[in-house]
C-alpha cells in the first residue's frame, strides 16, 4: 500500500527549455539503470528477502525510486515546455516528438522502451543485494555523465541530488549485505566473506583463520 | 515556527526538508535500529514535518489525503493543481 504525498521530495523549478537535454535525461526514467528499473527491481526482490532488515531497506529504498521516477519525469516534462516546431527539429527532438509529442514515455536516451530485461530478482539475497550496489552505481554513473552533459544549473542541483542518494543507497544495501545470511549462501563462501560473523560457533574460524597456517578454516568446508 | 504569513515556498521547502530528513533517517534506522542520536533526531523531525504539514495544509489544500479534513470549506480540494511538476501558473 502507498499514500501519495502531492509533493516533490526535492524541489524541481527549471525556467529554459532544453529538449535536447530532455532526451538525455529521459534515460534515469526508463533507460537500463533509471529510476523506474530501480523502483521495480527492489519492489520486487523484497519478497524473498530473507530477513526484516532486507524486507525494510528494499521496501524504503523501493519507495524513495518511486519519489525519484516523479523528479525525472518534472524535469523532462519543464525541459519540454513551450516548444517551437522549429526547436523540436533543430535540436533532434523531433524522433522523440513523433511517436510521443512531449508526453512522458519511459525509455532509453535512444529510444528503447523500458524493459525489465536490465534487471534480476532471483529470489537468492545475496545475488539481489549485490545485483542492487551494482545497480547504484550505474545509476551514479548515469548521473555523472549527465552532469558531463548539462549546463543548466537548475537542471545539475537536481541530478547533484538524486547522484548524491545513489551513493546513500549504495552504503544502505551494503550494510544489508554484511548482516547474517549465512544459511542462504554456500558456507565457505559465507566464511569468507564474513557473513558468519554473528554466528559465535564459525566467528573465529570464519573471521581470524588463516588457510595459511591452519586447517581450521578449511575445516568448514570440509562440512558442507 | 510555522507563523501564517509564510509564502507557500517558504512552507512547501520546510515540509521537503523535514520530510527528505525523515527519509534519510528512516533508510539509516533500518540498518541501525539502536543508534540513539538517530532515533532522536528522527522524533525531532516528525514533529517538526507534523507542524509544518499542518500549516501547509491548512492555507494550501491537503499534501495526502488524509490532510482533508484540515483543509477548509465543503469542496474536495484534492485536485487543484498546481500538480508537484507543475510551476505555479500552469494549474488548470
Amino acid at each position: 500500500m502507498w499514500v501519495y504525498q502531492k509533493k516533490l521530495q526535492y524541489p524541481v523549478k527549471v525556467a529554459r527549455p532544453n529538449p535536447a537535454l530532455a532526451r538525455v535525461i529521459i534515460s534515469q526514467f526508463g533507460g537500463p539503470d533509471g529510476e523506474m528499473g530501480a523502483a521495480t527491481r527492489y519492489l520486487s526482490q523484497r519478497f524473498s528477502a530473507p530477513n526484516d532488515e532486507m524486507k525494510g531497506i528494499l521496501t524504503d529504498i523501493g519507495t524513495e525510486e518511486l519519489a525519484h521516477i516523479e523528479m525525472v519525469c518534472s524535469l523532462i516534462y519543464q525541459l519540454t515546455r513551450n516548444l517551437s516546431i522549429d526547436e523540436i527539429k533543430k535540436s533532434g527532438f523531433d524522433t522523440y516528438f513523433v511517436d510521443h509529442t512531449t508526453g512522458l514515455y519511459p525509455a532509453d536516451a535512444s529510444g528503447n522502451p523500458f524493459t525489465a530485461a536490465t534487471l534480476q530478482s532471483t529470489g537468492d539475497p545475496i545475488t539481489d543485494l549485490n545485483e542492487d550496489l551494482a545497480a547504484e552505481q550505474k545509476a551514479r554513473l548515469t548521473y555523472d555523465n549527465i552532469l558531463r552533459l548539462a549546463d543548466d544549473p537548475d537542471v545539475r542541483d537536481v541530478i547533484k541530488f538524486l547522484r548524491a542518494r545513489e551513493i546513500v543507497h549504495y552504503q544502505r544495501f551494503g550494510e544489508a549485505n554484511h548482516t547474517d545470511l549465512s544459511r542462504f549462501y554456500p558456507l565457505w563462501a559465507a566464511a569468507y566473506r564474513g557473513y558468519l560473523r554473528h554466528n559465535s560457533v564459525f566467528q573465529n574460524a570464519g573471521m581470524t583463520a588463516n588457510p595459511e597456517k591452519s586447517n581450521t578454516f578449511f575445516g568448514i568446508f570440509q562440512n558442507t | 515556527m510555522a507563523e501564517n504569513n509564510e509564502s507557500k515556498e517558504v512552507l512547501l521547502h520546510r515540509l521537503q526538508v523535514c520530510g527528505f530528513i525523515l527519509v534519510e533517517l528512516n533508510e539509516y534506522l533500518d540498518s541501525h535500529p539502536e543508534d540513539q542520536d538517530a532515533l532522536r533526531c528522527f522524533e525531532k523531525h516528525r514533529a517538526m514535518y507534523e507542524e509544518a504539514a499542518e500549516a501547509y495544509t491548512k492555507r494550501y489544500g491537503p499534501v495526502t489525503i488524509l490532510d482533508h479534513a484540515a483543509t477548509q470549506g465543503n469542496k474536495w480540494r484534492w485536485v487543484e493543481g498546481p500538480w508537484p511538476w507543475e510551476t505555479e501558473k500552469e494549474g488548470m
